[in-house]
């Protein structure tokens, strides 16, 4: 199944053989239509206005929490806290929650194949408060050895934070068993859904993390809108990282009181528009189906990993048994730049670099690398372009 | 194919990024800096040995693509034996030629071979990558810092 007629960029880009969905996800025309219908037809603030167009639109934005909240199955709305986006989910629990519990001496458990954003804030976190930042290792298959991940965990683990899916390497990480052996030892969790959210079908409660980060963008959504997903254990404890209107419930010169959650941690003007794209978003995946989608991502996967395995200039890097469509190689003597720049030439859009996920790149021993991930507009056709580019490639710099 | 590929990774260009000239680092090191794009991860260190106002040594070590490694070996090359106010000359030529609208023919007179980098004009997200080397060039040389990015 070929969705490219749902989405308008190849109208304009008929050529166009995108392969960077890691990054971000192209649009379907049903959220384009949404996006603009709304802001045409039913646009105002949300929360304040008394007027009519008011009431609509807060019926609306109210209703996407509703459609995130059963597309993920999260127990209440209460637990969707909308964001900017999966960094800014990571960066309220780290300063909202963990910042606020940490002690000197404390651990805060991560993987070194965690991207920047899963990372950094730690990183800052643990500096500051002179706790301790671990870093589980990982195979050189790219997975993580549970074993050894469990073998960290001490009295002084005070958080876990963990990426489902790495976006370097594809691995899909045990986050099930993970999840228990922190509820086990009583650990608040995070898990960096990004990568997994437009393909692997989320149950967060039969999962039951303490918090699952997203963005809407990787999921045909609009950028500028993410998911922090806040268990009831944990919603009680965190602190609002962002002050100002809507979040509050009475300000005086005294002193304010906030609102409940989620309003208490989405200070300001929401952003309307983005949450109204989004419902439409899950609305599209749900049409075609987060199965199904998982079914030809995974496809897409083994046609590719099969095709570099027959060429031995190919090298991938990561070798997980269970894993998504992000796909890191490199060729033999050629800089992954250069190879950008040939297949961009043939309208081949594939992300060159770092990933934003530096340590993954020390741990692997490459400076960069790069990546092909799929979205749902992807087909064969797409992966034999690739392989012919990525022949001229060879011809011309091999 | 859109553009010219082949003129962007000509023969003399592949052939100093297979086998890059003073691709060491040097004794007697006078001047030093470094140079990175953090969105490519690309780290090049240059040393170079300065007497007199006269760049008598110059090497450089790191990694980085074909268009990097390559502006940075043949630039080593261009500018060992010539005076720094000269050297700075040559950069602000090379930005010109890939950043202005001058011809090859116009910068020739200055750099030499590094005009067969004029291609790398048609493509601009590849200026940086070229242009790189030569920024950690007049930062060793003008000593105002040690390090310099991209960004």
């Amino acid at each position: 199944m070929s969705l490219k007629q749902d989405f308008p960029i190849f109208d304009e880009h008929p050529n166009l053989t995108y392969l960077d969905s890691g990054a971000t996800t192209h649009k379907p025309r049903v959220v384009i239509n949404e996006v603009t219908q709304f802001l045409s037809k039913s646009y105002a603030t949300v929360h304040r206005g008394i007027y009519d167009l008011s009431v609509t639109s807060t019926n609306l934005y109210d209703s996407a929490r509703k459609k995130v909240q059963t597309f993920i199955n999260a127990r209440s709305e209460k637990n969707i806290i909308f964001t900017k986006g999966t960094t800014a989910s990571i960066n309220l629990a780290a300063f909202g929650y963990v910042k606020q519990h940490i002690k000197e001496g404390d651990e805060i458990l991560i993987t070194e194949i965690e991207h920047h954003a899963n990372f950094v804030p730690w990183q800052v976190i643990a500096k500051e408060k002179k706790a301790k930042l671990i870093y589980a290792p990982i195979e050189d298959s790219g997975e993580l050895d549970i074993n050894k991940f469990k073998s960290l965990i001490n009295k002084n683990t005070k958080f876990i934070a963990i990426t489902h899916v790495s976006n370097v390497l594809g691995t899909i990480l045990p986050i099930e068993s993970i999840i228990t052996t922190a509820k086990e030892k009583d650990i608040p969790i995070l898990i960096d859904g990004a990568q997994a959210i437009a393909h692997i079908p989320i149950n967060l409660t039969t999962l039951d993390p303490d918090f699952y980060c997203f963005s809407g963008h990787k999921m045909y959504g609009p950028t500028g809108i993410g998911v922090c997903y806040v268990s009831d254990r944990i919603l009680p404890k965190l602190t609002p990282i962002s002050f100002g209107g809507d979040m509050i419930e009475s300000v005086k010169k005294e002193g304010s009181t906030y609102a409940d959650a989620p309003l208490k941690f989405e200070s300001g003007t929401p952003p309307i528009t983005e949450a109204i794209g989004l419902k439409k978003a899950i609305e599209y995946i749900e049409s075609i189906g987060i199965e199904a989608l998982k079914k030809k991502d995974q496809e897409l996967t083994n046609l590719t990993l099969d095709e570099f395995k027959a060429h031995d200039w190919i090298q991938v890097i990561g070798h997980a048994k269970k894993r998504s469509s992000a796909i890191s190689f490199t060729l033999k003597n050629i800089h992954p730049h250069d190879i950008g720049s040939m297949l961009d030439n043939e309208d081949i859009a594939i992300r060159v670099g770092h990933h934003c996920a530096q340590p993954t790149m020390i741990r692997f021993n490459v400076s960069s690398t790069a990546r092909v991930s799929f979205g749902a507009y992807n087909d064969e056709n797409d992966i034999n372009n690739l392989m012919q580019g990525l022949r001229n490639t060879k011809e011309i710099l091999g | 194919m859109k553009k010219n590929m082949k003129r962007l990774y000509q023969q003399v260009i592949m052939d100093h990024n297979k086998k890059p000239r003073n691709f060491n680092n040097i004794e007697n090191t006078t001047h030093f800096a470094q140079g990175i794009n953090p969105l490519c991860g690309d780290e090049y260190q240059l040393f170079l040995e300065i007497k007199n106002n006269i760049i008598e040594n110059i090497g450089f070590t790191g990694t980085g693509c074909a268009i990097s490694k390559s502006v940075a070996s043949m630039m080593t090359e261009e500018v060992k034996g010539k005076t720094i106010e000269h050297a700075l000359k040559m950069k602000d030529k090379f930005i010109e030629l890939l950043t202005e609208n001058i011809s090859a023919d116009e910068a020739k007179h200055l750099l030499g071979h590094l005009t067969l980098f004029e291609s790398v004009k048609e493509f601009p997200i590849r200026v940086k990558c070229a242009t790189l080397i030569w920024r950690a060039l007049e930062a060793a040389i003008t000593k105002n810092n040690d390090k310099v990015t991209t960004e």
